[in-house]
């Protein structure tokens, strides 16, 4: 056990990142993809927390988790900047579909949303696709972020950072502004911005709902589609937005 | 330490008496990945229903203090499709499983039992009369002795297979509907399902389900489940197959204790996919003195 303690439990609503060594299955997350963790050894909380992949390192075998503090189970992780002795289960549910053959993506993140966005943008990168990141939030977001060969483009509705306005604005000029070519439109955040961006563009969304199993037992985790209920753990977490009953 | 934990259940020989609950471990195939099913004594499985039916408006998990609330309402594909595409995955385990049934009627409930006991793989059939979070039948037959024994008789009639009656706890008296369904032809009872509950969220000044009221699990039912099933023990002679808050083979122990025959894991598979892998390695561990019902 070598897990390092950041020594104090983070306050609500800052935004806190463990790292995760020696992770057996590592080397086969992909962008989308989260785990789920166990947030102490008691019956509170009970559920395991999901979480998305924020970053992977294959050689060694770690990946990182991006988080706002929202309760119990985040306030509990926030304790560690690294850990390895932690009850993690995955990886679960699918991933961003990723085309070869369309050179252009565009990200679109709201707030913490960002977090498997990183992971997403980092693997197109290395299959030679531009990439543009879009993060809106209402204010400045404290998150560390190190945008390395994509663009990220912050906004903020209070104009704290970045430009003054919403994601969605931005997403709009860019769509047009690329003249119709063909574009990879990718988009994680609260459900609102997830509506307006699925309004201007189809796209892929990742979306989060309260679970309890992770693996598609329970069916807690229903999300209404055109094809009736799907389980956001199994049968997504990352839906075509189009498929989505708003 | 104990080298044979295996047990005859009405009929049905299980391995060891520790089983998954229905609704809380898919039809086995959403965990086998995480967890031996070999290994496991029996698998319940979700509640199929005759015809495909939707389930409840999504938030459908809520989580309260060690315990949480579910109003999943049922979402089943229908029993064609769970014997066409489900039932095929488990052929290559060695494991019984005890289909659970919920119909809208005791008619539905019989054609159900028809229906599945052609099938080979099942091993019995768990009908869950106690289901909170349905408008029609659901908790209904499960709160009223005659009704209960009704879609008791209706399904006996239908099939050979044996027969767990699963009861629900938000009644005065359990020990009634026990003795009724008992009468009616029950080979076992389970018990409990899920005791109705709300949580508001003070933010939005909404109930945090959609379905606004739903079934209360984990370890914050154990008190009641244990009452239930002493309750019970001593009002009826068939077996009785406990559960509710089950994470440790400790907590088994307290429903062997109780006087429950066999027990079932439903919300702890959430918390940990091996929790009834490690309940059985804990239930080897423990003196035989501890797997049979107290003297009290
Ligand atoms: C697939 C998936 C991936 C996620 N990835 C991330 C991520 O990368 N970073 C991040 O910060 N958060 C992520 N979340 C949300 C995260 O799981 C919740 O914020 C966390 O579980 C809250 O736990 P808590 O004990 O700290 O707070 P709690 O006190 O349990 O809850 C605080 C608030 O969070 C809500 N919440 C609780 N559980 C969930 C849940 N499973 N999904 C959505 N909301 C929930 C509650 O309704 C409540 O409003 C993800 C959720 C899902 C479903
Ligand atoms: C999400 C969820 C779904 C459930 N679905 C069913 C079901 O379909 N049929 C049924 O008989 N019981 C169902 N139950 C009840 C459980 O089988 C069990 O009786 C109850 O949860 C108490 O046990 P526990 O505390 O170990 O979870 C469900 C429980 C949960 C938490």
């Amino acid at each position: 056990m070598s897990s390092k303690w950041r020594g104090t439990q983070a306050a609500k609503g800052t935004v806190c990142k463990t790292v995760i060594r020696r992770f057996e299955s590592a080397p086969r997350l992909i962008p989308g993809q989260f785990v789920t963790i166990r947030c102490g050894t008691g019956t509170e909380p009970l559920l395991r927390r999901p979480f998305a992949v924020h970053r992977v390192n294959r050689e060694e075998k770690s990946f990182e988790i991006l988080y706002e503090i929202k309760g119990e189970g985040t306030r509990f992780l926030s304790q560690y900047e690294e850990a390895d002795d932690l009850d993690i289960l995955g990886p679960l549910g699918n991933g961003f579909k990723i085309d070869l053959n369309i050179k252009n993506a565009i990200l679109v993140a709201g707030g913490i949303g960002i977090a498997p966005l990183t992971f997403l943008a980092e693997e197109l990168v290395k299959e030679k696709i531009n990439v543009t990141l879009i993060l809106g939030s209402k204010t400045k977001l404290d998150i560390p972020l190190s945008a390395i060969g994509y663009k990220l483009l912050i906004c903020t509705e209070d104009g704290s950072e970045g430009t003054k306005g919403l994601a969605t604005d931005l997403l709009n000029e860019f769509v047009r502004a690329q003249n119709f070519a063909p574009l990879q439109i990718y988009a994680c955040g609260p459900k609102a911005m997830l509506k307006a961006v699925a309004q201007i563009t189809n796209c892929q969304v990742s979306l989060e709902e309260i679970m309890a199993c992770g693996v598609g037992a329970c069916l807690g985790c229903a999300v209404k589609t055109k094809d009736g209920y799907k389980m956001v753990c199994k049968d997504g977490p990352v839906f075509n937005s189009e498929d989505i009953i708003w | 330490m104990v080298t044979d934990l295996s047990i005859e259940l009405a009929g049905i020989k299980l391995k060891n008496p520790v089983m998954a609950a229905s609704g809380t471990f898919g039809y086995g195939k959403e965990y086998s990945e995480f967890c031996d099913l070999n290994q496991i004594g029996a698998i319940v499985t979700k509640s199929i229903t005759l015809k495909p039916k939707e389930g409840n408006p999504p938030p459908r998990i809520a989580e309260t203090p060690s315990g949480i609330l579910n109003a999943i309402g049922l979402q089943s594909d229908g029993v064609e499709k769970f014997i066409a595409k489900a039932l095929p995955f488990l052929e290559k385990f060695d494991v019984p499983v005890i289909a659970s049934i919920a119909g809208g009627s005791k008619e539905e409930f019989a054609e159900l039992a028809k229906i599945l006991s052609k099938s080979k793989r099942i091993a019995g059939l768990e009908l869950n009369i106690s289901c909170p979070n349905v408008k029609k039948g659901g908790m209904l037959f499960g709160c009223d002795p005659d009704a209960a024994a009704e879609v008791t008789k209706a399904a006996r009639k239908a099939t050979k297979l044996p027969l767990i009656v699963k009861l629900s706890p938000n009644v005065t008296d359990i020990t009634l509907i026990a003795k009724a369904v008992e009468k009616a032809g029950a080979d076992a009872l389970s018990l409990i399902n899920t005791l109705l509950g709300m949580a508001i969220d003070i933010n939005t000044k909404k109930p945090k389900l959609g379905n606004i009221t739903g079934g209360l699990s984990g370890p914050a039912i154990r008190p009641i489940a244990i009452r239930m099933v002493w309750q019970t023990a001593q009002a009826v002679k068939i077996p009785i197959v406990g559960m509710g808050g089950i994470m440790t083979a400790e907590d088994a122990i307290e429903f062997f204790l109780a006087g429950a025959s066999a027990v079932q894991v439903g919300t702890g598979n959430f918390v940990d996919p091996k929790c009834i892998i490690k309940i059985i390695e804990g239930l080897y561990k423990a003196g035989p003195d501890l797997l049979t019902r107290g003297d009290f």
